[in-house]
């Protein structure tokens, strides 16, 4: 809104709207700040909250402490692993019903949705079934599966509204030069189309990364990804406060910088096109 | 082209859903193999007479809405502020929108151990600092907690989208009303209130779908108690199933989550489709 605003009214909204920013901040703040604590300045009262002596020694003591970095790899693997196939199955998917929508479309697009509504709770338990019976309980491969399967109608229904964007004639074009529908795709539709897909991608990687529902349930030791490992840190023993933070800082960190570049896809993704 | 994902996704649907509609009408517990059972509509009598799901129902009930009051209340005022002209606009939303991005378990234990610790917390030396007794979020307000612990995940969400749409609001139209001489208040509620209510209703179908299944901030904070006090109805089929190892109970349980979610779904899937120009 290009309007007038007086610099005295423009003051105050600043100092407000800060505040009220920080506040919501702190709690990831802090975090940060007491992962450089001693365990008995984390709990020390009065707390410090810049006059410490600053250090990294709880760093390393996740690590030593159960190997951390196996964890934040297996958070790595199932979110980048599940996203990218998930995208292999979406793009043609998305493609022919951006292009070549036929009345049954709508009715696709709709029912795709619909899955998603699902209740994880609804199929826990054959799920949980099938996975021991195959021998997928704390694997990766098992829940690349399971994390591609809940996040598709999200991915497909980003990847359409974004194709729906593209002029359908550049793509006749291509095919009166006589592309076929392979090439079509290739250099035709995907350069024209990758800007969507690296939204898409992003916005997945951020939704697997912290999904906390199949993590939880379908992994052990082995195939934990950091939303799991992080959970082992609710049985305490002993001091811990600085090293859960030291744990949680890197765990979330990755995904807050990917996150703050994803703010609009944000929006287009999680509501389905029905805010613009 | 469409094949793939169609029946992978069909798939996905059909195979377990049906298999969990099968289950609940067997008497089926993992302790007991072999001796599965045909019972009919047994489980689903257990499950719904049991004092445990009019205690979970209630909690899932308050959840949801305690969290969307505060979420799509503060998120229309967090959003309206926000929209103001102000030095470092970009940065506080930045920082307004990131506890979105933080992974469930990480925020609840931070919230649990660092804020809420009757002893160690920071809410308990600040109560302290007004000479007040700290209060022991978990045993005396329980689900009030993870509803604080909820809310501030989903904030950002609801001041994203709502603000979404309000910078969407065309200015002519605000401008007219203040040359006309609108006052603010008025302004607010005949040319803003209904822009927003769209988006608003989007909202809250969406964080309905989400809030239903919150699951693992209760996990790793009171694992459903004390008591009953914050076993929500995901977390009630996650006990019965795969801790009693009640398979059939627990499918009952799960069809009765289906049910509820659908409800919300079909409100939720019209809006959708009515702005679906395929």
């Amino acid at each position: 809104m290009a309007r007038a605003v007086s610099t005295r009214r423009k003051m105050f909204i600043t100092l407000f709207a800060w505040g009220i920013g920080f506040l919501i901040f702190f709690p990831i703040l802090w975090t940060f700040i007491t992962s450089f604590k001693t365990e008995a300045e984390a709990i020390a009262s009065p707390p410090s909250f810049l006059f410490f002596d600053w250090t990294l020694e709880n760093y390393d003591a996740v690590q030593e402490r159960s190997n951390y970095f196996r964890h934040f790899w297996n958070s790595v693997v199932i979110s980048l692993g599940s996203t990218l196939l998930g995208l292999a199955i979406a793009i043609p998917a998305a493609w022919s019903m951006a292009f070549v929508p036929s009345r049954a479309t709508r009715n696709i697009l709709m029912w795709m949705l619909s899955t998603k509504m699902l209740p994880a709770v609804g199929v826990l338990i054959p799920i949980y079934l099938i996975f021991r019976d195959l021998g997928l309980l704390d694997t990766r491969f098992g829940l690349v599966v399971v994390l591609t399967l809940i996040n598709l109608p999200i991915i497909v229904w980003m990847l359409f509204t974004y194709f729906r964007e593209i002029p359908g004639e550049i793509l006749e074009a291509a095919r009166m030069d006589g592309a076929e529908l392979r090439s079509e795709i290739l250099y035709v539709l995907v350069p024209m189309a990758v800007p969507g897909i690296a939204s898409t991608l992003l916005l997945n990687v951020i939704l697997a990364w912290n999904e906390a529902f199949w993590t939880l349930n379908l992994t052990a030791a082995n195939s934990a990804p950091l939303t799991a490992f992080i959970a082992s840190y609710s049985s305490p023993e002993g001091l811990f406060y600085a090293k859960l933070s030291a744990a949680s800082t890197m765990a979330i960190a990755p995904i807050l910088i990917l996150g703050w570049f994803s703010q609009k896809q944000l929006v287009r993704g999680l509501t389905f096109g029905a805010v613009k | 082209m469409l094949t793939p994902a169609v029946v992978l996704l069909l798939g996905w649907m059909i195979i377990p859903l049906s298999m969990t509609v099968y289950f609940s009408f067997l008497r089926y517990n993992l302790l007991m193999p072999g001796q599965e059972q045909f019972i009919g509509f047994l489980n689903y009598k257990y499950f719904l007479t049991d004092p445990a799901f009019f205690a979970a129902l209630q909690n899932t009930l308050i959840l949801v809405g305690g969290v969307l009051v505060i979420t799509v209340g503060g998120g229309t005022l967090l959003a309206l502020l926000l929209d103001q002209p102000f030095f470092g606009q970009g940065i506080v939303r930045i920082l307004v929108i990131a506890p979105f991005f933080v992974m469930p378990t990480v925020s609840a234990l931070v919230w649990k151990n660092m804020f809420m610790n009757p002893v160690n917390g920071l809410f308990a030396w600040i109560a302290k600092l007004f000479g007040a007794q700290p209060i022991d979020f978990f045993a005396e307000i329980p689900l009030l907690s993870v509803i604080i612990i909820v809310a501030w995940q989903w904030l950002p969400f609801a001041t994203l989208i709502l603000l979404t749409a309000l910078q969407s609001l065309d200015s002519d139209q605000l401008e007219a009303s203040e040359i006309d001489g609108a006052p603010p208040l008025s302004r607010f509620r005949h040319i803003i209130v209904p822009h927003l209510a769209r988006a608003m209703t989007v909202v809250i179908l969406i964080q309905t779908i989400f809030l239903l299944s919150v699951f693992a901030e209760i996990l790793v904070t009171t694992n459903g108690g004390p008591g009953y006090a914050t076993t929500n109805i995901t977390y009630l089929v996650y006990a019965q199933s795969l801790l009693q190892f009640d398979v059939g109970g627990g499918s009952a349980g799960g069809i009765v989550a289906v049910i509820l979610a659908n409800i919300v779904a079909i409100f939720l899937m019209r809006m959708i489709g009515k702005n679906l120009d395929v």
